[in-house]
């Protein structure tokens, strides 16, 4: 099921070109729209799809036996930490709208500045714990983590 | 049209691949390697490459310690046991050790992970697994490498380690290409971390045409992590065991899934 792309939403802005692991989303030098080179390769991430700024690009069932028809349609939005997803299928029998959390906290705020951060010791550079180790392992500094709080009990061994 | 040969000298730290384990690498070198020079090569785009590129729903391993699930030795006795002892037990015991810590800091980073909203405890789908909600575990994660490396070449392909000329056994850097300029790209460095991924498409699948992309394992995987260290006189340890996902045509999951979850049998 690769991506294709619909001609007359595509302005050629290339975002789908910048993004694409596969690298197999390139603008047609003619037609100065964007389209999928090999779809061969297509992994279906959907990474220029989310990526498409005109909804331009959709995927499409396998030519052997998929006629096209259905949608598949997908607005990400940092700002809101959201996906949504419109899927339509070709009979018209089912049209979904899903919404789904892509991150619980404004964008990239909450990740650390590690320049900032203090430099580690020479007893920690000795160690071999990561970074926020051993307190990260755990989780249980001020007991809003530990295993009491949440109803549990450690066991000893292995158990199913 | 000429091609030309791009130079990064006085690199300290050299990332080769930046999918989820190269990004990683780069936020932990800043970390221990304060002022260092952190230099990412990657041959897509950081923000959507490597195997999880798409998204993942899952984190397939994670201990569950401070929930008192499991303890870092109990993933050691089931992976020896599900592997028939082909396994080095170092390495085992190293990933499940500091596998937690990493779960917790993507939580802070605003990873949504699904809650049981019973106990507290993370959502289980197996022993090992939870659940979360992961359309953008590679965004966030990227988003912590920008944060941490001096520079990021993106769309580059490293093609070989270069070794160190006075020093025996050392690698000093990595060469490759821009995939989109042909670009030659030279990368002196102290040190590399050699993240880069495995290889798919090594047997050939049933699926063919628009199907053969398909695959379980990202089709853009060309094996770099072998071919690199191999050509730099590596030694390869830990390929007993291959994972070689079969899936039927036309339906996407690997067929672990089809029958874990329908209860399902094959005949050949």
């Amino acid at each position: 099921m690769p991506t294709f792309v619909y001609m007359t939403r595509c302005d050629g802005c290339g975002h789908c070109v910048d993004i694409c692991p596969s690298d197999i989303m390139h603008i047609d030098t003619t037609t100065r729209r964007a389209y999928n080179i090999e779809p061969n390769m297509c992994w279906e991430c959907y990474s220029c799809v989310k990526a498409c700024p005109h909804n331009a690009i959709d995927v499409r069932g396998y030519a052997d036996f998929a006629p096209l028809g259905h949608s598949v349609r997908v607005i990400r939005d940092e700002e809101k930490g959201v996906i949504a997803w419109r899927i339509k299928f070709r009979n018209g029998k089912k049209d979904m709208n899903l919404l789904a959390p892509i991150t619980t906290k404004p964008w990239g705020e909450h990740i650390p500045e590690l320049a900032n951060e203090a430099a580690p010791s020479s007893d920690m550079k000795d160690s071999q714990l990561l970074f926020n180790e051993p307190k990260y392992i755990r989780m249980d500094e001020g007991g809003i983590h530990t295993l009491e709080s949440n109803g549990l009990k450690m066991k000893e061994g292995v158990y199913y | 049209m000429g091609y030309n040969t791009v130079v990064e000298d006085g690199i300290d730290i050299l990332v080769a691949g930046a999918g989820m384990a190269g990004t990683g690498a780069a936020f932990e070198a800043r970390y221990w390697g304060k002022d260092k020079k952190v230099v990412i090569a990657e041959k897509a785009n950081i923000d959507r490459s490597g195997a999880v590129a798409q998204g993942l729903y899952a984190i397939n391993c994670y201990m569950g310690t401070r929930f008192g699930e499991n303890n870092p030795e109990d993933h050691v006795r089931y992976a020896r046991i599900d592997l028939m002892g082909m396994v080095r037990e170092d390495l085992l015991f190293d990933m499940a050790r500091h596998v937690d810590s990493a779960v917790h800091q993507f939580e802070e980073w605003g990873l949504p992970l699904m809650r049981n909203p019973k106990t507290g405890t993370y959502q289980r789908e197996g022993r090992w697994q939870i659940m979360i909600h992961g359309e953008s575990y590679k965004p966030i994660v990227a988003e912590a490498a920008k944060k941490s490396a001096d520079k990021i070449f993106n769309r580059i392909c490293l093609t070989h380690l270069l070794m160190d000329e006075s020093k025996e056994n050392r690698v000093a850097g990595a060469v490759g290409f821009n995939v989109r300029t042909g670009d030659y790209h030279v990368f002196k460095s102290k040190t590399v971390v050699c993240a880069a991924g495995g290889a798919s498409n090594i047997y050939k699948p049933r699926s063919v045409g628009e199907g053969a992309g398909r695959v379980w394992y990202a089709p853009w995987s060309s094996g770099s992590a072998y071919g690199l260290l191999i050509g730099a006189g590596a030694k390869m340890t830990q390929m007993e065991n291959r994972i070689v996902l079969a899936r039927f045509k036309d339906g996407y999951g690997p067929v672990g899934a089809y029958f874990l979850h329908l209860k399902t049998y094959t005949k050949n």
